[in-house]
Protein backbone atom coordinates (compact mmCIF):
# COMPACT_ATOMS: atom_id res chain seq x y z
CA UNK A 1 0.00 0.00 0.00
CA UNK A 2 3.08 2.12 0.98
CA UNK A 3 5.87 3.49 -1.55
CA UNK A 4 8.53 2.41 0.98
CA UNK A 5 10.31 -0.62 0.76
CA UNK A 6 9.16 -3.91 2.34
CA UNK A 7 10.09 -6.77 3.69
CA UNK A 8 9.35 -10.19 1.98
CA UNK A 9 7.45 -11.16 4.88
CA UNK A 10 5.77 -7.94 5.19
CA UNK A 11 4.31 -7.46 2.07
CA UNK A 12 2.70 -11.02 2.04
CA UNK A 13 1.19 -10.31 4.96
CA UNK A 14 -0.30 -7.07 3.43
CA UNK A 15 -1.41 -9.36 1.05
CA UNK A 16 -3.72 -10.93 3.16
CA UNK A 17 -4.73 -7.54 4.92
CA UNK A 18 -1.99 -7.56 7.52
CA UNK A 19 0.06 -4.41 7.80
CA UNK A 20 0.48 -1.00 10.19
CA UNK A 21 -2.86 0.27 10.16
CA UNK A 22 -3.95 -2.82 12.53
CA UNK A 23 -2.12 -1.08 14.84
CA UNK A 24 -5.60 1.71 15.09
CA UNK A 25 -6.77 -1.60 17.03
CA UNK A 26 -4.24 -1.78 19.63
CA UNK A 27 -5.21 0.39 22.24
CA UNK A 28 -8.93 -1.47 21.89
CA UNK A 29 -7.38 -4.86 21.86
CA UNK A 30 -5.13 -4.55 25.29
CA UNK A 31 -8.27 -2.69 27.10
CA UNK A 32 -10.82 -5.67 26.16
CA UNK A 33 -7.77 -8.29 27.27
CA UNK A 34 -6.86 -6.17 30.35
CA UNK A 35 -10.55 -5.53 31.56
CA UNK A 36 -12.35 -8.14 30.76
CA UNK A 37 -10.20 -11.18 28.79
CA UNK A 38 -8.17 -11.54 32.28
CA UNK A 39 -10.34 -10.54 34.68
CA UNK A 40 -12.75 -13.29 33.14
CA UNK A 41 -10.07 -16.04 33.45
CA UNK A 42 -8.80 -14.82 36.78
CA UNK A 43 -12.32 -15.13 37.82
CA UNK A 44 -12.41 -18.66 36.09
CA UNK A 45 -9.17 -19.71 38.15
CA UNK A 46 -10.09 -18.54 40.99
CA UNK A 47 -13.72 -20.32 40.70
CA UNK A 48 -11.39 -23.25 40.76
CA UNK A 49 -9.36 -23.10 44.22
CA UNK A 50 -12.00 -22.66 46.60
CA UNK A 51 -10.46 -21.87 49.99
CA UNK A 52 -11.51 -25.24 50.98
CA UNK A 53 -11.83 -28.74 49.02
CA UNK A 54 -11.06 -29.75 45.79
CA UNK A 55 -10.96 -27.71 42.56
CA UNK A 56 -14.44 -28.42 41.90
CA UNK A 57 -15.82 -28.17 45.62
CA UNK A 58 -17.44 -24.86 45.00
CA UNK A 59 -19.42 -26.11 41.99
CA UNK A 60 -20.76 -28.78 43.52
CA UNK A 61 -21.54 -26.15 46.77
CA UNK A 62 -23.48 -24.32 44.61
CA UNK A 63 -25.57 -27.15 43.07
CA UNK A 64 -25.97 -29.07 46.21
CA UNK A 65 -27.58 -26.78 48.09
CA UNK A 66 -31.17 -26.61 46.91
CA UNK A 67 -31.57 -22.51 47.88
CA UNK A 68 -28.61 -21.77 46.07
CA UNK A 69 -29.41 -23.85 43.12
CA UNK A 70 -32.90 -22.89 42.69
CA UNK A 71 -31.68 -19.42 42.21
CA UNK A 72 -31.17 -20.92 38.29
CA UNK A 73 -34.71 -21.09 38.00
CA UNK A 74 -35.46 -18.47 39.90
CA UNK A 75 -33.70 -16.01 37.54
CA UNK A 76 -35.16 -17.88 34.49
CA UNK A 77 -38.45 -18.04 35.67
CA UNK A 78 -38.41 -14.20 35.97
CA UNK A 79 -36.33 -13.46 32.99
CA UNK A 80 -37.44 -15.65 29.98
CA UNK A 81 -41.46 -14.41 30.35
CA UNK A 82 -40.31 -10.70 30.80
CA UNK A 83 -37.83 -11.41 27.89
CA UNK A 84 -40.77 -12.91 25.79
CA UNK A 85 -43.24 -10.63 26.79
CA UNK A 86 -41.15 -7.16 25.96
CA UNK A 87 -40.55 -8.62 22.60
CA UNK A 88 -43.86 -10.11 21.57
CA UNK A 89 -45.71 -7.09 22.42
CA UNK A 90 -43.09 -5.03 20.93
CA UNK A 91 -43.76 -6.13 17.04
CA UNK A 92 -47.87 -5.57 16.88
CA UNK A 93 -46.63 -2.15 18.22
CA UNK A 94 -43.69 -1.54 15.90
CA UNK A 95 -45.67 -2.68 12.63
CA UNK A 96 -48.46 -0.04 13.62
CA UNK A 97 -45.76 2.72 14.27
CA UNK A 98 -43.02 2.58 11.32
CA UNK A 99 -43.52 4.65 8.61
CA UNK A 100 -44.47 8.59 8.61
CA UNK A 101 -47.18 9.72 11.21
CA UNK A 102 -47.76 12.70 13.76
CA UNK A 103 -46.44 12.38 16.63
CA UNK A 104 -43.78 9.70 16.29
CA UNK A 105 -41.10 11.59 17.40
CA UNK A 106 -43.11 11.89 20.53
CA UNK A 107 -44.04 8.80 21.10
CA UNK A 108 -40.04 7.53 20.48
CA UNK A 109 -39.30 10.13 22.58
CA UNK A 110 -41.38 8.91 25.59
CA UNK A 111 -40.62 5.56 25.21
CA UNK A 112 -36.80 6.65 25.69
CA UNK A 113 -37.69 7.67 29.13
CA UNK A 114 -37.90 4.88 30.90
CA UNK A 115 -34.45 3.52 30.14
CA UNK A 116 -33.15 6.52 31.18
CA UNK A 117 -35.08 6.12 34.36
CA UNK A 118 -32.87 2.85 35.64
CA UNK A 119 -34.00 0.38 37.31
CA UNK A 120 -32.99 2.07 40.77
CA UNK A 121 -35.45 4.53 40.15
CA UNK A 122 -38.14 2.20 38.60
CA UNK A 123 -37.70 0.26 41.92
CA UNK A 124 -39.09 3.17 44.14
CA UNK A 125 -41.73 4.62 41.68
CA UNK A 126 -43.34 1.31 41.57
CA UNK A 127 -43.27 0.54 45.52
CA UNK A 128 -45.42 3.81 45.45
CA UNK A 129 -47.43 3.19 42.75
CA UNK A 130 -47.72 -0.56 43.21
CA UNK A 131 -48.16 -0.53 46.74
CA UNK A 132 -50.76 -1.53 49.32
CA UNK A 133 -51.70 2.19 49.52
CA UNK A 134 -50.66 3.51 46.05
CA UNK A 135 -52.65 4.75 43.07
CA UNK A 136 -52.77 1.23 41.63
CA UNK A 137 -54.62 -0.32 44.25
CA UNK A 138 -56.13 2.98 45.01
CA UNK A 139 -58.14 2.86 41.55
CA UNK A 140 -58.79 -0.77 41.88
CA UNK A 141 -60.58 0.04 45.02
CA UNK A 142 -62.28 2.50 44.03
CA UNK A 143 -63.78 1.03 40.74
CA UNK A 144 -65.22 -2.09 42.96
CA UNK A 145 -62.58 -4.21 41.02
CA UNK A 146 -61.06 -5.85 43.79
CA UNK A 147 -61.99 -5.76 47.28
CA UNK A 148 -58.85 -5.49 49.51
CA UNK A 149 -54.72 -4.61 47.46
CA UNK A 150 -53.79 -6.80 45.40
CA UNK A 151 -50.11 -7.78 46.70
CA UNK A 152 -47.84 -6.33 43.53
CA UNK A 153 -44.23 -5.17 44.94
CA UNK A 154 -41.91 -7.11 47.28
CA UNK A 155 -42.70 -10.03 45.02
CA UNK A 156 -42.13 -11.80 41.89
CA UNK A 157 -44.78 -9.14 40.05
CA UNK A 158 -42.94 -6.27 41.54
CA UNK A 159 -40.00 -7.84 39.89
CA UNK A 160 -41.48 -8.51 36.41
CA UNK A 161 -42.99 -5.11 36.09
CA UNK A 162 -39.42 -3.44 36.79
CA UNK A 163 -38.25 -5.45 33.93
CA UNK A 164 -41.19 -4.81 31.77
CA UNK A 165 -40.99 -0.71 32.14
CA UNK A 166 -37.61 -0.45 31.49
CA UNK A 167 -37.22 -3.76 29.06
CA UNK A 168 -40.39 -2.96 26.67
CA UNK A 169 -38.75 0.26 25.57
CA UNK A 170 -35.85 -1.02 24.48
CA UNK A 171 -37.20 -4.01 22.98
CA UNK A 172 -39.70 -1.53 20.80
CA UNK A 173 -36.77 0.66 19.69
CA UNK A 174 -34.86 -2.18 18.71
CA UNK A 175 -37.78 -3.65 16.75
CA UNK A 176 -38.98 -0.60 15.53
CA UNK A 177 -35.49 0.02 13.96
CA UNK A 178 -35.16 -3.54 12.39
CA UNK A 179 -38.53 -3.01 10.72
CA UNK A 180 -37.72 0.62 9.46
CA UNK A 181 -34.94 -1.13 7.52
CA UNK A 182 -37.12 -3.61 5.81
CA UNK A 183 -37.94 -2.09 2.69
CA UNK A 184 -41.20 -0.96 2.02
CA UNK A 185 -41.39 -1.65 -1.72
CA UNK A 186 -41.61 -5.25 -1.29
CA UNK A 187 -44.42 -5.15 0.74
CA UNK A 188 -45.92 -2.89 -1.79
CA UNK A 189 -45.11 -5.34 -4.73
CA UNK A 190 -46.30 -7.92 -2.46
CA UNK A 191 -49.89 -5.53 -2.26
CA UNK A 192 -49.77 -5.27 -6.25
CA UNK A 193 -49.78 -9.05 -6.38
CA UNK A 194 -53.15 -9.34 -4.45
CA UNK A 195 -51.67 -10.39 -0.62
CA UNK A 196 -53.65 -8.77 2.25
CA UNK A 197 -52.14 -7.15 5.02
CA UNK A 198 -52.29 -10.76 7.21
CA UNK A 199 -50.42 -12.54 3.72
CA UNK A 200 -47.83 -9.80 3.88
CA UNK A 201 -46.84 -9.97 7.45
CA UNK A 202 -46.57 -13.80 7.92
CA UNK A 203 -44.78 -14.19 4.45
CA UNK A 204 -42.38 -11.19 4.15
CA UNK A 205 -42.57 -8.68 6.90
CA UNK A 206 -41.88 -11.74 9.83
CA UNK A 207 -39.44 -13.94 7.87
CA UNK A 208 -37.24 -10.90 7.35
CA UNK A 209 -38.12 -9.48 10.61
CA UNK A 210 -36.81 -13.05 12.79
CA UNK A 211 -33.11 -12.61 12.58
CA UNK A 212 -33.72 -8.81 14.73
CA UNK A 213 -36.46 -9.88 16.84
CA UNK A 214 -33.89 -12.98 17.47
CA UNK A 215 -30.91 -10.47 18.32
CA UNK A 216 -33.80 -8.01 20.10
CA UNK A 217 -34.67 -10.92 22.32
CA UNK A 218 -30.96 -11.32 23.30
CA UNK A 219 -30.47 -8.34 24.23
CA UNK A 220 -33.59 -8.25 26.46
CA UNK A 221 -33.02 -11.28 27.81
CA UNK A 222 -29.39 -10.01 28.91
CA UNK A 223 -30.62 -6.66 30.94
CA UNK A 224 -33.58 -9.27 32.67
CA UNK A 225 -30.92 -11.79 33.37
CA UNK A 226 -29.12 -9.77 35.23
CA UNK A 227 -31.74 -8.09 37.09
CA UNK A 228 -30.60 -7.00 40.66
CA UNK A 229 -31.51 -4.02 41.99
CA UNK A 230 -34.90 -4.25 41.36
CA UNK A 231 -34.91 -7.69 42.71
CA UNK A 232 -33.70 -6.33 46.18
CA UNK A 233 -35.92 -2.96 46.13
CA UNK A 234 -39.07 -4.22 44.55
CA UNK A 235 -38.62 -8.32 45.26
CA UNK A 236 -38.36 -10.45 48.29
CA UNK A 237 -34.88 -10.77 48.05
CA UNK A 238 -34.91 -13.72 50.38
CA UNK A 239 -37.36 -15.99 48.66
CA UNK A 240 -39.02 -15.68 45.77
CA UNK A 241 -36.97 -13.21 44.26
CA UNK A 242 -33.23 -14.31 45.61
CA UNK A 243 -31.94 -14.28 41.81
CA UNK A 244 -28.43 -15.56 40.85
CA UNK A 245 -27.07 -11.79 40.43
CA UNK A 246 -27.81 -11.63 44.12
CA UNK A 247 -26.49 -15.11 45.56
CA UNK A 248 -22.80 -14.24 43.70
CA UNK A 249 -23.31 -10.72 44.89
CA UNK A 250 -23.95 -11.90 48.60
CA UNK A 251 -20.96 -14.61 48.49
CA UNK A 252 -18.60 -11.71 47.26
CA UNK A 253 -19.52 -8.85 49.38
CA UNK A 254 -21.55 -10.57 52.42
CA UNK A 255 -19.47 -13.40 53.17
CA UNK A 256 -15.93 -12.12 51.36
CA UNK A 257 -15.41 -15.49 49.47
CA UNK A 258 -14.54 -14.99 46.18
CA UNK A 259 -13.62 -18.26 44.88
CA UNK A 260 -17.08 -18.87 45.67
CA UNK A 261 -18.62 -15.44 43.99
CA UNK A 262 -16.14 -16.49 40.88
CA UNK A 263 -17.86 -19.87 40.61
CA UNK A 264 -21.23 -18.42 40.87
CA UNK A 265 -20.94 -15.78 38.52
CA UNK A 266 -19.52 -18.58 35.82
CA UNK A 267 -22.60 -20.10 36.34
CA UNK A 268 -24.28 -17.37 35.84
CA UNK A 269 -22.75 -16.31 32.52
CA UNK A 270 -22.70 -19.85 31.39
CA UNK A 271 -26.54 -20.55 31.85
CA UNK A 272 -26.87 -17.17 30.00
CA UNK A 273 -24.66 -18.16 26.57
CA UNK A 274 -26.20 -21.42 26.83
CA UNK A 275 -29.75 -19.32 26.44
CA UNK A 276 -27.89 -16.83 23.89
CA UNK A 277 -26.44 -19.61 22.01
CA UNK A 278 -29.80 -21.31 21.51
CA UNK A 279 -31.22 -18.12 20.31
CA UNK A 280 -28.57 -17.50 17.64
CA UNK A 281 -28.56 -20.53 16.76
CA UNK A 282 -32.29 -20.79 15.77
CA UNK A 283 -31.32 -17.59 14.32
CA UNK A 284 -29.29 -19.05 12.06
CA UNK A 285 -32.13 -21.07 10.23
CA UNK A 286 -33.49 -17.81 9.36
CA UNK A 287 -32.85 -15.92 6.29
CA UNK A 288 -30.42 -13.47 6.72
CA UNK A 289 -29.22 -11.15 4.03
CA UNK A 290 -29.88 -7.57 2.56
CA UNK A 291 -33.24 -6.36 3.83
CA UNK A 292 -33.13 -4.04 0.99
CA UNK A 293 -32.87 -1.38 3.71
CA UNK A 294 -30.41 -2.14 6.68
CA UNK A 295 -30.85 -4.63 9.11
CA UNK B 1 -55.03 8.19 14.11
CA UNK B 2 -55.92 5.07 13.61
CA UNK B 3 -56.19 5.21 9.89
CA UNK B 4 -53.21 7.73 9.60
CA UNK B 5 -50.68 5.32 11.22
CA UNK B 6 -51.78 2.54 8.74
CA UNK B 7 -49.53 0.64 5.97
CA UNK B 8 -48.61 2.35 3.31
CA UNK B 9 -52.37 1.84 1.30
CA UNK B 10 -52.17 -0.12 -1.52
CA UNK B 11 -53.23 1.97 -4.66
CA UNK B 12 -53.81 -0.01 -7.57
CA UNK B 13 -56.51 -2.83 -6.31
CA UNK B 14 -59.09 -0.57 -4.63
CA UNK B 15 -61.17 -3.30 -3.01
CA UNK B 16 -58.14 -5.06 -1.51
CA UNK B 17 -57.27 -1.45 0.56
CA UNK B 18 -61.13 -1.59 1.80
CA UNK B 19 -61.07 -4.71 3.22
CA UNK B 20 -58.09 -4.51 5.04
CA UNK B 21 -59.00 -1.24 6.84
CA UNK B 22 -61.58 -3.09 8.06
CA UNK B 23 -60.08 -6.14 9.65
CA UNK B 24 -57.04 -3.36 10.58
CA UNK B 25 -59.08 -1.01 12.84
CA UNK B 26 -59.68 -3.54 15.94
CA UNK B 27 -56.21 -3.96 16.03
CA UNK B 28 -55.33 -0.86 15.57
CA UNK B 29 -57.40 0.16 18.63
CA UNK B 30 -56.31 -3.10 20.93
CA UNK B 31 -52.55 -1.90 19.75
CA UNK B 32 -53.20 1.99 20.78
CA UNK B 33 -54.43 0.78 24.18
CA UNK B 34 -52.30 -1.25 25.47
CA UNK B 35 -49.58 1.96 24.80
CA UNK B 36 -51.64 3.88 26.24
CA UNK B 37 -52.25 1.62 29.11
CA UNK B 38 -48.26 1.39 29.78
CA UNK B 39 -47.85 5.08 29.71
CA UNK B 40 -50.33 5.66 32.48
CA UNK B 41 -48.85 3.45 34.33
CA UNK B 42 -45.45 4.43 33.28
CA UNK B 43 -46.52 8.28 34.03
CA UNK B 44 -48.23 7.17 37.24
CA UNK B 45 -44.70 5.95 38.13
CA UNK B 46 -42.78 8.72 37.43
CA UNK B 47 -45.47 11.17 39.26
CA UNK B 48 -45.95 8.90 42.38
CA UNK B 49 -42.32 9.60 42.96
CA UNK B 50 -42.51 13.22 42.23
CA UNK B 51 -45.55 14.04 44.39
CA UNK B 52 -44.12 12.16 47.02
CA UNK B 53 -40.75 14.38 47.33
CA UNK B 54 -42.84 17.07 47.10
CA UNK B 55 -45.46 16.01 49.88
CA UNK B 56 -45.94 16.80 53.69
CA UNK B 57 -47.30 13.26 55.24
CA UNK B 58 -48.45 11.18 53.00
CA UNK B 59 -50.16 8.01 53.88
CA UNK B 60 -53.34 6.54 52.81
CA UNK B 61 -54.88 9.25 51.15
CA UNK B 62 -54.59 9.97 47.04
CA UNK B 63 -52.65 12.91 47.84
CA UNK B 64 -50.31 14.42 50.05
CA UNK B 65 -52.12 16.34 53.20
CA UNK B 66 -49.55 19.02 52.12
CA UNK B 67 -46.86 20.30 50.30
CA UNK B 68 -43.16 21.45 50.76
CA UNK B 69 -40.57 21.72 49.13
CA UNK B 70 -38.00 21.01 52.24
CA UNK B 71 -37.13 17.63 51.66
CA UNK B 72 -34.93 18.62 48.66
CA UNK B 73 -32.99 20.34 51.18
CA UNK B 74 -32.89 17.78 53.38
CA UNK B 75 -31.74 15.36 51.00
CA UNK B 76 -28.99 17.45 49.72
CA UNK B 77 -27.51 17.64 52.84
CA UNK B 78 -27.95 14.30 54.48
CA UNK B 79 -26.80 12.41 51.19
CA UNK B 80 -24.01 14.84 50.13
CA UNK B 81 -25.51 15.50 46.99
CA UNK B 82 -23.30 17.77 45.82
CA UNK B 83 -20.23 15.55 46.28
CA UNK B 84 -22.24 12.62 44.90
CA UNK B 85 -22.86 14.62 41.82
CA UNK B 86 -19.35 15.84 40.78
CA UNK B 87 -18.10 12.48 41.13
CA UNK B 88 -20.93 11.38 38.77
CA UNK B 89 -20.03 14.12 36.37
CA UNK B 90 -16.01 13.07 37.24
CA UNK B 91 -16.95 9.58 36.34
CA UNK B 92 -18.92 10.03 33.00
CA UNK B 93 -16.57 12.65 32.00
CA UNK B 94 -13.97 10.56 31.69
CA UNK B 95 -15.30 7.46 30.54
CA UNK B 96 -17.38 9.14 27.00
CA UNK B 97 -13.71 10.62 26.69
CA UNK B 98 -11.57 7.27 26.92
CA UNK B 99 -14.06 5.26 25.08
CA UNK B 100 -14.08 7.60 22.15
CA UNK B 101 -10.19 7.64 21.92
CA UNK B 102 -9.54 3.51 22.41
CA UNK B 103 -13.10 2.71 20.40
CA UNK B 104 -13.13 5.24 17.17
CA UNK B 105 -10.11 3.99 16.06
CA UNK B 106 -10.79 0.39 16.33
CA UNK B 107 -14.46 0.64 14.85
CA UNK B 108 -12.22 2.00 11.56
CA UNK B 109 -10.08 -0.81 11.05
CA UNK B 110 -13.55 -2.67 11.59
CA UNK B 111 -15.09 -0.94 9.58
CA UNK B 112 -12.69 -0.47 6.61
CA UNK B 113 -10.58 -3.59 6.74
CA UNK B 114 -10.48 -7.07 6.55
CA UNK B 115 -8.15 -9.36 7.41
CA UNK B 116 -7.57 -12.72 9.46
CA UNK B 117 -9.23 -12.96 12.72
CA UNK B 118 -11.77 -9.77 11.98
CA UNK B 119 -14.39 -12.19 13.07
CA UNK B 120 -12.95 -13.38 15.92
CA UNK B 121 -11.52 -9.75 17.25
CA UNK B 122 -15.36 -8.52 16.56
CA UNK B 123 -16.61 -11.23 18.52
CA UNK B 124 -14.10 -10.61 21.64
CA UNK B 125 -15.50 -6.72 21.32
CA UNK B 126 -19.19 -7.68 21.42
CA UNK B 127 -18.98 -10.54 24.60
CA UNK B 128 -19.19 -7.28 27.36
CA UNK B 129 -22.32 -6.20 25.84
CA UNK B 130 -24.15 -9.68 25.67
CA UNK B 131 -22.79 -10.76 29.27
CA UNK B 132 -24.91 -9.24 32.01
CA UNK B 133 -22.28 -6.45 34.21
CA UNK B 134 -22.92 -9.04 37.38
CA UNK B 135 -20.65 -11.86 35.69
CA UNK B 136 -18.08 -10.45 34.41
CA UNK B 137 -18.24 -7.42 37.43
CA UNK B 138 -17.61 -9.54 40.36
CA UNK B 139 -14.29 -11.14 38.95
CA UNK B 140 -13.42 -7.54 37.33
CA UNK B 141 -13.83 -6.19 41.03
CA UNK B 142 -11.68 -8.86 42.08
CA UNK B 143 -8.99 -8.38 39.82
CA UNK B 144 -9.17 -4.28 40.69
CA UNK B 145 -9.31 -4.66 44.24
CA UNK B 146 -6.04 -6.78 43.97
CA UNK B 147 -3.86 -4.41 42.23
CA UNK B 148 -5.63 -1.26 44.68
CA UNK B 149 -7.49 -0.07 42.01
CA UNK B 150 -10.93 -0.26 43.56
CA UNK B 151 -12.53 1.60 45.79
CA UNK B 152 -11.81 4.42 44.23
CA UNK B 153 -12.30 6.95 40.89
CA UNK B 154 -10.16 4.89 38.56
CA UNK B 155 -11.95 1.42 39.67
CA UNK B 156 -15.44 2.77 38.98
CA UNK B 157 -13.76 4.33 35.65
CA UNK B 158 -12.26 1.33 34.57
CA UNK B 159 -15.11 -0.79 35.00
CA UNK B 160 -17.58 1.63 33.48
CA UNK B 161 -15.20 1.42 30.48
CA UNK B 162 -15.40 -2.70 30.15
CA UNK B 163 -19.20 -2.17 28.24
CA UNK B 164 -18.54 1.50 26.67
CA UNK B 165 -15.84 0.52 24.65
CA UNK B 166 -17.50 -2.08 22.79
CA UNK B 167 -20.59 0.19 22.44
CA UNK B 168 -18.92 2.78 21.06
CA UNK B 169 -17.22 0.14 18.28
CA UNK B 170 -21.03 -0.99 18.04
CA UNK B 171 -22.33 2.16 16.96
CA UNK B 172 -19.37 4.17 15.53
CA UNK B 173 -18.55 1.37 12.93
CA UNK B 174 -22.35 2.14 10.70
CA UNK B 175 -20.99 6.10 10.72
CA UNK B 176 -17.61 4.87 9.44
CA UNK B 177 -18.89 2.57 6.97
CA UNK B 178 -21.29 5.62 5.69
CA UNK B 179 -18.41 7.55 4.15
CA UNK B 180 -17.03 7.08 1.07
CA UNK B 181 -13.65 5.42 0.82
CA UNK B 182 -12.61 7.35 -1.94
CA UNK B 183 -12.44 10.80 0.34
CA UNK B 184 -9.50 8.85 2.25
CA UNK B 185 -7.72 7.66 -0.95
CA UNK B 186 -8.07 10.98 -2.12
CA UNK B 187 -6.12 12.74 0.85
CA UNK B 188 -3.99 9.47 0.46
CA UNK B 189 -3.27 10.59 -2.78
CA UNK B 190 -2.32 13.90 -2.11
CA UNK B 191 0.32 12.89 0.45
CA UNK B 192 -1.85 13.28 3.80
CA UNK B 193 -0.75 10.63 6.22
CA UNK B 194 -2.80 8.36 8.14
CA UNK B 195 -3.17 10.41 11.57
CA UNK B 196 -3.68 13.94 8.87
CA UNK B 197 -6.22 11.75 6.99
CA UNK B 198 -7.77 10.80 10.62
CA UNK B 199 -7.62 14.51 12.14
CA UNK B 200 -8.41 16.60 9.12
CA UNK B 201 -10.53 14.51 6.86
CA UNK B 202 -12.29 11.46 8.81
CA UNK B 203 -12.64 13.14 12.14
CA UNK B 204 -14.74 16.41 10.62
CA UNK B 205 -16.97 13.54 8.81
CA UNK B 206 -17.76 11.95 12.23
CA UNK B 207 -18.50 14.19 14.16
CA UNK B 208 -22.21 13.71 14.53
CA UNK B 209 -21.41 9.91 14.76
CA UNK B 210 -19.12 10.91 17.95
CA UNK B 211 -21.72 13.17 19.04
CA UNK B 212 -23.81 10.26 18.82
CA UNK B 213 -21.98 7.58 20.78
CA UNK B 214 -20.77 9.99 23.21
CA UNK B 215 -24.01 10.96 24.39
CA UNK B 216 -25.24 7.35 24.29
CA UNK B 217 -22.54 6.00 26.01
CA UNK B 218 -22.78 8.95 28.32
CA UNK B 219 -26.35 8.38 29.37
CA UNK B 220 -25.36 4.73 29.94
CA UNK B 221 -22.74 5.34 32.29
CA UNK B 222 -24.87 7.74 34.77
CA UNK B 223 -27.21 4.98 34.46
CA UNK B 224 -24.77 2.35 35.11
CA UNK B 225 -25.60 0.64 38.40
CA UNK B 226 -24.03 -2.79 38.39
CA UNK B 227 -20.31 -2.21 37.84
CA UNK B 228 -20.30 1.31 39.80
CA UNK B 229 -22.10 -0.58 42.82
CA UNK B 230 -19.32 -3.12 42.36
CA UNK B 231 -16.08 -1.14 42.24
CA UNK B 232 -17.62 2.14 43.85
CA UNK B 233 -15.74 3.06 47.84
CA UNK B 234 -17.66 5.79 49.99
CA UNK B 235 -16.07 8.80 48.35
CA UNK B 236 -16.31 7.64 44.40
CA UNK B 237 -20.51 6.41 44.19
CA UNK B 238 -22.51 7.66 41.67
CA UNK B 239 -25.44 9.21 41.93
CA UNK B 240 -27.81 5.72 41.34
CA UNK B 241 -25.73 3.54 43.45
CA UNK B 242 -26.16 6.52 46.41
CA UNK B 243 -29.50 6.16 45.37
CA UNK B 244 -29.83 2.78 45.88
CA UNK B 245 -28.01 2.16 49.45
CA UNK B 246 -30.42 5.19 50.54
CA UNK B 247 -33.58 2.93 49.28
CA UNK B 248 -32.14 -0.30 51.15
CA UNK B 249 -31.59 1.65 54.13
CA UNK B 250 -34.85 3.06 54.10
CA UNK B 251 -36.64 3.21 57.30
CA UNK B 252 -33.99 5.30 59.28
CA UNK B 253 -34.47 8.50 56.50
CA UNK B 254 -37.92 9.52 55.76
CA UNK B 255 -39.19 8.46 52.30
CA UNK B 256 -39.72 11.76 50.95
CA UNK B 257 -36.17 12.60 51.30
CA UNK B 258 -35.33 9.23 49.19
CA UNK B 259 -38.11 10.36 46.84
CA UNK B 260 -36.59 13.98 46.20
CA UNK B 261 -33.68 12.25 45.29
CA UNK B 262 -34.96 10.14 42.77
CA UNK B 263 -36.63 13.08 41.09
CA UNK B 264 -32.99 15.24 41.10
CA UNK B 265 -31.73 12.15 39.29
CA UNK B 266 -34.53 11.87 37.20
CA UNK B 267 -33.83 15.55 36.30
CA UNK B 268 -30.19 14.84 35.54
CA UNK B 269 -31.12 11.63 33.02
CA UNK B 270 -33.80 13.47 31.25
CA UNK B 271 -31.86 16.54 30.98
CA UNK B 272 -29.04 14.35 29.39
CA UNK B 273 -31.75 12.87 27.51
CA UNK B 274 -33.20 16.20 26.23
CA UNK B 275 -29.73 16.51 24.74
CA UNK B 276 -29.47 13.32 23.55
CA UNK B 277 -32.54 13.38 21.37
CA UNK B 278 -31.44 16.61 19.37
CA UNK B 279 -27.96 14.43 18.02
CA UNK B 280 -30.01 10.85 17.70
CA UNK B 281 -33.11 9.16 16.52
CA UNK B 282 -33.99 6.62 19.15
CA UNK B 283 -34.48 4.65 16.36
CA UNK B 284 -30.84 4.84 14.93
CA UNK B 285 -29.45 3.32 17.68
CA UNK B 286 -29.18 0.11 15.75
CA UNK B 287 -29.55 0.62 12.22
CA UNK B 288 -30.06 3.23 9.82
CA UNK B 289 -33.80 4.12 8.74
CA UNK B 290 -34.90 3.70 5.48
CA UNK B 291 -37.56 6.17 5.04
CA UNK B 292 -40.79 5.59 2.94
CA UNK B 293 -39.26 6.85 -0.36
CA UNK B 294 -43.02 8.28 -0.97
CA UNK B 295 -43.08 11.03 1.66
Amino acid sequence: MSGRPLTHWRHRLAERGVDRQLWLLAPALIFVVALFLYPFFYGLTLSFQPTDGGPFSDYARFFSDAYERDTIWITLRIALPAALLNVLAAVPIAYRMRGRFRGKRLVTTLLVVPITLGTVLTAQGLLNFLGPTGWFNRILLSTNLVDEPVRLTHNYWGVFFSLVITGFPFAFLLVLSYLSGIDPTLERAAATLGADWRRRFTRITLPLLMPGLATTFCLTFVLAFSVFPSAVLVGNPAGETRVISLAAYQAAYEQYDYPYASAIAMIMGFVELVIIALVLGARSRFYTGSTGGKG
Amino acid sequence: MATITQAPPARPPVPTDRRRRVVARPAAWIVWGVVIFFFLNLLGVVASVLVSSFGRRWFDTWLPDGYTTSWYGRAWEEFALLQVIVVTLEVSVLVVGLSLLIGVPAAYVLARRSFPGKRLIFLVFLLPILMPPITYGIPLATVLYKFGLAGNMSGVVLANLVPSVPFVILTMTPFIEQIDPRIESAARMCGAGLRTVFLRVLTPLLVPGILASAILVLVRTVGMFELTFLTAGPDSQTLVVALYYSMSASGIRAQQSVDAMAVIYTSMMLVLLVVALRYVNPTQLVAQVKEDPEH
